[in-house]
């Protein structure tokens, strides 16, 4: 579950990203989370994953208060997460299988672990068959499934998409966020973050709208329009 | 640690050292020229203070005693000229006893028939502690009633241990120079490596790694070239060394030198090389991943 209860960011040099935000998500939902460039998106991600504390207000992610959390607990929330990044932030030098067998081992999963997800993680992506190819081999929208199936392997609670359609063209896009449903769909909360009006208004979820640090709208069966209205 | 995560980082490290080969052997041909100038002065200061050693035992400081005090008498001024501070021991030499010694050099000892040994002095043998110190004892036994004249080797005795106290302070500081010289290159080669991989090192904090399981490679990695380095150094040392010593010893040269065998310093030589190739290499590669670990 994720919580955030009057947030506010403020950067070292003043600028004011987050103006007292407050939303639930809780487990199993799923949302988009839509606002223009500069409306405190990216700040949200970077408090969820705790990459960045806020200024003042609660941040609860999977159990875990990201307001008062020692620095040493930071793996331990990260392992209920799964992120994934517009730029699919792969490693060129592993090949599929080694790029998602890498986030196992990170975590000090065991060799006989690794041999028995990374597979079935692959398959659920519809990535077994590539698992020995290179990321410089695969299509923008194999390479974001590889990063799915990354974020997938270490069982998260939460999956954080940011920009996920982001270099996909829109055939790919709309594959990925039906991946993401799936996931959805298996028990994985999930959160996209997006500026894809098309594929929004057509999954008919949650979305949550921000804009200048504020949430303008947060509704069910929700439209990109709606936030765009405001 | 558990064995197959020890078995990953030690594959991670080697791998990253291959898949960077020249900066690898830019780092170890670093620390092997670091250590071989190390060594080489470190060397020379053991040496010297062997040198020193030695003549510590063989110099002798003599004290000349008044001709005219009876022989009686001038036995008993031992106990005086033992109480002198820094005085090892002494031993009372008799005219008689000095004329033999010196006769006894010389094969044609008729040069000494009509030369008695009223010409010589009774003297004492005194063996010092410190030979630093060669020149106050002389001062403090001169000045004891009945001895006229005090003798020691102090020119010889000073330029050794000033060459000592050289040699010994430039090891000093040179070791010390060298050792951060190292540092920074062995530093700057890991993180090169780590700024080449830091995507890597953020996905891995992203997903959940603990700050150990990202630093051990990177000091698996400097570990193994600062022991590498340490232990080509040592071989190029023995080289070097034993080269040098069978020059300045051998064929009877410069017969006044001996140098210690290479035998004799090489347990103590490697394991000072082991020790600062390995801080080198694990300090080095904690400075280089410290910065990305802070995410």
């Amino acid at each position: 579950m994720v919580r955030l209860k009057d947030v506010f960011k403020e950067y070292a040099n003043e600028t004011r990203a987050l103006k007292g935000i407050s939303f639930t998500l809780n487990d199993g939902e799923f949302a988009f989370l839509v606002g223009p460039s500069g409306s405190g998106k990216t700040t949200i991600i970077s408090l969820l994953t705790g990459e960045i504390a806020p200024t003042d207000g609660e941040v609860l992610v999977n159990g875990f208060n990201l307001s008062s959390m020692r620095m040493s607990k930071m793996p331990h929330l990260r392992r209920t997460l799964g992120v994934i990044f517009q730029d699919f932030r792969l490693i060129d030098k592993k090949n599929v299988y080694e790029n998602v067998a890498f986030a196992m081992r990170a975590v000090g999963a065991g060799n006989r672990d690794i041999k028995k997800r990374v597979p079935y993680v692959l398959e659920l992506v519809g990535l077994d068959r590539k698992a020995k190819s290179y990321p410089q081999e695969l299509s923008g929208g194999e390479q974001q499934r590889v990063a799915v199936a990354r974020a997938l392997v270490n069982n998260p609670r939460l999956i954080i998409a940011d920009e996920p359609t982001g270099n996909l063209d829109p055939p790919r896009s709309l594959e990925m966020l039906t991946l993401l449903q799936k996931i959805n769909e298996l028990g994985t909360t999930v959160l996209v973050v997006t500026h894809e009006k098309t594929l929004v208004d057509r999954l008919s979820q949650r979305v949550i709208a921000i804009d200048g640090g504020r949430i303008i709208s947060d509704g069910m069966d929700g439209y990109y329009d709606y936030y765009e209205e405001q | 640690m558990k064995s197959n995560r020890a078995a990953y980082y030690i594959k991670e490290g080697i791998t990253s050292i291959l898949t960077h080969g020249l900066m690898s052997f830019v780092s170890v041909c670093t620390i092997v020229a670091c250590l071989l100038i190390m060594g080489s002065f470190t060397l020379l200061a053991v040496n010297v203070g062997a040198i020193i050693g030695q003549f510590e035992n063989e110099n002798v400081v003599l004290a000349y005693v008044d001709e005219n005090m009876p022989d009686e008498q001038a036995r008993q001024l031992e106990t005086q000229v033992r109480a002198v501070p820094n005085v090892e021991s002494a031993v009372f030499i008799s005219r008689e006893d000095a004329l033999e010694s010196f006769i006894g050099k010389f094969e044609d000892k008729t040069l000494f028939e009509n030369i008695g040994a009223d010409v010589l002095r009774h003297r004492f043998v005194v063996y010092v502690r410190d030979i630093e110190l060669t020149a106050a004892t002389q001062n403090a036994i001169s000045s004891i009633q009945g001895i006229v004249l005090v003798n020691s080797n102090l020119a010889v005795t000073r330029g050794l241990v000033t060459m000592r106290n050289i040699v010994t302070g430039v090891s000093a500081v040179l070791a010390v120079v060298l050792f951060i010289i190292s540092l920074f290159i062995m530093s700057n080669t890991i993180r090169l490596v780590t700024f080449e991989r830091r995507e890597e090192i953020a996905i891995m904090k992203m997903v959940g790694a603990t700050n150990s399981f990202i630093r051990w490679p990177f000091v698996i990695e400097g570990f193994i070239l600062g022991l590498t380095g340490a232990l080509v150094a040592f071989i190029a040392q023995w080289l070097v060394y034993t080269m040098i010593t069978d020059r300045l010893t051998g064929g009877g040269r410069v017969s006044f030198i001996t140098a210690l065998p290479f035998q004799s310093v090489s347990v103590p030589l490697i394991a000072a090389f082991a020790a600062i190739g390995f801080a080198v290499g694990v300090i080095g590669s904690l400075m280089a991943i410290r910065k990305y670990l802070k995410v």
